[in-house]
């Protein structure tokens, strides 16, 4: 993991104290809630229907126990005693008070960790496959970059005051877990003819009312020019994006506007004057920052350990279905003989996705710190998971989780629901989402019909800004207001990895009470035509969307 | 409106011209970009110091070649929240080389002070009331930078290999 030095340390604290004569100016009246909105933003602090919400950030998904533990102890003593985890690999906590969320970023400060820029019209808080260093077909880590990217975007003098927000994800994954495609820039590490490692550029991705799946403008890009080339692409947009209207402001909108290739001419133009300059990093600072997320140090078991955990393990899994299942969704392949990935779902039947308690996270700390080297990650599905557990250790880690809620066999199944805050805490929000999250994870609580199911990803949105990214689930779901009521509009074919794709609206919205019937006919369709193991996109590839609307809409 | 120059609340010798009033006669001068170009000849040959305006939405490469006849280049701030000009700023500095004064105006709040520094504007015109000693410490508020720019003041990747 990457740890602070002097500098990082320093800035972050600095931040803090700037942050806090900042909110002493809004409390003492000497600032407008006009003109302290755009500071507190830029310090992920927002206000919402009931209280202030402060994002906190975690850098490309990657924390430590002791954090965790600090987190927990801010949701305790800041907040409800619980905390939300994002979409974004950040957490959330719903009701700080204003005048004490300085402490709490000094808190933050204290385990290396902070709000800059989880929101606001900046370069936000980067993202990263979750499974980062630990993928077999990984061609390097991705952390590596995205730490470069995180300092370099910190406090950019020149791109604090962008059109809109922008994000940036990397994968070094040819399996895209980052959703590269659906963000405004995407990276995906690729090689180039003689091997060596660089980067896929992908720009103009994103979800909200004017989805785009984003535009490849350059094949390979060296990975000695990452941060000019950036530099390059955001100077194009902070200069030529729409300013006079906050939904076209995106840099998706500039590339459709301009065309993919004019704008890939801009950029490249810029570059070249870039390029090489005071901007690229020095060849020790990648090593030095590469060296931080050195593999931790794994145990090498013998060929004839191994069998025997094999068979122990075989074992375990034949006499308790419980386990079965938990391997089955939960756990991950690891580029370790001996170790595996133990994904941690925070979608139990009928919970709020995301969320967890002070308690849990208490858990997760020292179940990280028995079995995972101390670390864990958050996922942008808003679930967690322990990148490094020895597979003799599964066992003992799953009991553990069970007793506290926490080992729902459900990770990338239909109970695994990616929902927005919605019209529970939202004030952009049109419909509710957590309660159709709740009710449709209810109404598939069996196991047994989950994994019979199988993959399914369902997204839902509270409103048209599309935070529940319900685009590209297979299953979107999006709630409207239609003249005061709540409708849910279903769109299917939706994916954000590598096939990235926009679902499409099948028919008429639903009602509140018959949105959890229609999914469920869905599904029920699916079970019904799909042939063999077939996904439930290519099922619909093959088929269309006929046999889905027979169904639906038949009895109407 | 007050002017802020190496820290301090300056006098303002420039005069900012509307496009129908008439030019001062022998004092420095500030015009729009659609009157340099209606009246180049004219303001080229006026015997006072000459600086021009740039809207949001006219970046510096609409003066390129003629960069070096102005002492002052103002760039508008039409709100805080409109940064194009952050990029002006550095394109005047790091791509055109220019060496006079960049000024930012319109809507110039403390709390983007440091930026726009960095940035390279040296001279801001803020609003009336804006106390020099909060614009001082917001100067001071951070002081280590992940982005060499030609500020000259040293980034931490390059402190960090200097170190090591």
């Amino acid at each position: 993991m990457y740890r602070y030095d002097e500098f990082d340390h320093t800035l972050v604290q600095e931040r803090v104290a700037q942050f806090r004569g900042q909110v002493a100016r809004r409390l003492s009246g000497e600032l407008s809630e006009e003109e302290f909105k755009p500071l507190r933003l830029m310090n992920g602090l927002y206000l919402q229907l009931h209280a202030y919400m402060l994002r906190v950030a975690i850098p490309y998904g990657t924390f430590s126990a002791r954090q965790m533990r600090t987190l927990a102890d801010i949701a305790r003593r800041y907040d409800k005693g619980y905390g939300h985890f994002t979409t974004r690999q950040n957490i959330q906590y719903n009701w700080p008070r204003l005048d004490r969320v300085p402490d709490l970023l000094d808190e933050l400060a204290g385990v290396e960790m902070h709000a800059l820029q989880t929101s606001g019209n900046c370069i936000r808080n980067v993202t990263a496959d979750h499974y980062a260093g630990v993928a077999a077909e990984e061609i390097e880590d991705p952390r590596i970059y995205a730490e470069l990217i995180r300092q370099w975007s910190s406090l950019h003098p020149e791109f604090s005051f962008l059109p809109r927000k922008f994000k940036i994800a990397v994968t070094g994954s040819p399996h895209d877990r980052a959703a590269v495609k659906v963000h405004d820039i995407g990276l995906q590490m690729c090689r180039d003819e003689d091997g060596a490692p660089g980067f896929a550029v992908l720009v103009g991705g994103g979800l909200g009312r004017s989805p785009f799946v984003a535009k490849k403008i350059r094949e390979f890009l060296p990975k000695r020019h990452l941060l000019s080339y950036l530099e390059a692409i955001l100077r194009v947009y902070n200069q030529l994006g729409r300013r006079d209207n906050k939904y076209k402001a995106r840099i998706k909108i500039l590339v459709h506007e301009l065309g993919a290739e004019a704008f890939t001419e801009l950029v490249e133009a810029e570059w070249a004057e870039l390029k090489d300059g005071t901007v690229e990093l020095p060849a020790g600072e990648v090593a030095r920052i590469q060296s931080y997320f050195a593999p931790p140090p794994y145990e090498a078991f013998s060929g004839a350990t191994l069998e025997i955990q094999n068979r122990e393990f075989e074992v375990r899994r034949f006499e308790d279905r419980g386990f079965a299942n938990w391997l089955r969704s939960n756990v991950a392949a690891h580029k370790a003989p001996g170790y595996a990935i133990a994904n941690i779902s925070l979608k139990p039947e009928g919970g709020v996705p995301g969320d967890i308690t002070a308690e849990q996270m208490d858990l997760v700390a020292e179940l990280a710190e028995r079995f995972g080297f101390g670390e864990i990650r958050a996922s942008h599905q808003q679930n967690l998971l322990m990148p490094d557990v020895k597979r003799a250790d599964l066992y003992a880690l799953w009991q553990a989780l069970g007793r506290h809620g926490l080992a729902s066999p459900n990770i990338g199944l239909v109970a695994d629901i990616i929902a927005c805050p919605g019209l529970d805490y939202c004030t952009l929000a049109n419909a509710r989402a957590i309660p159709v999250a709740q009710a449709i994870s209810e109404r598939f609580a069996d196991p047994a019909r989950q994994h019979a199911i199988g993959e399914l990803g369902i997204k839902i949105s509270g409103c048209i800004n599309a935070c529940g990214h319900h685009h590209v689930g297979q299953i979107g779901i999006l709630g409207v207001d239609k003249k005061g009521v709540e409708f849910y509009q279903i769109t299917l074919g939706g994916a954000a990895d590598e096939n990235a794709a926009l679902g499409k609206i099948i028919g008429p919205a639903f009602g509140y009470d018959q949105v959890v019937d229609a999914v469920e006919t869905i599904v029920d369709t699916y079970l019904e035509i799909r042939v063999d193991d077939e996904a439930f996109n290519q099922t619909l590839t093959r088929v269309g969307f006929a046999p889905f609307k027979e169904k639906l809409y038949a009895a109407h | 409106m007050p002017l802020i120059k190496n820290d301090e609340i300056t006098e303002d010798p420039w005069i900012a011209v509307d496009d129908e009033d008439s030019l001062p006669e022998g004092a420095p001068a500030i015009v729009s970009l659609a009157r340099w170009r209606a009246e180049r000849e004219t303001l080229a040959g006026r015997n006072a110091p000459l600086g021009i305006r740039l809207r949001a939405d006219q970046p510096p490469a609409e003066i390129a070649e003629d960069i070096d006849r102005f002492q002052v280049i103002a760039l508008e701030f039409p709100s805080f929240g409109d940064g194009r000009a952050y990029s002006y700023a550095r394109l005047l500095r790091e791509r055109h080389g220019y060496r006079g004064e960049v000024r930012a105006v319109g809507q110039v709040l403390r709390d983007q002070a440091l930026f726009m520094r960095r940035c390279g504007f040296d001279a801001f015109e803020v609003a009336e009331g804006t106390g020099v000693a909060g614009w001082r410490e917001a100067l001071g508020e951070i002081s280590v930078f992940y982005q060499p720019t030609e500020d000259g003041r040293p980034a931490a990747p390059g402190l960090r290999t200097a170190v090591g």
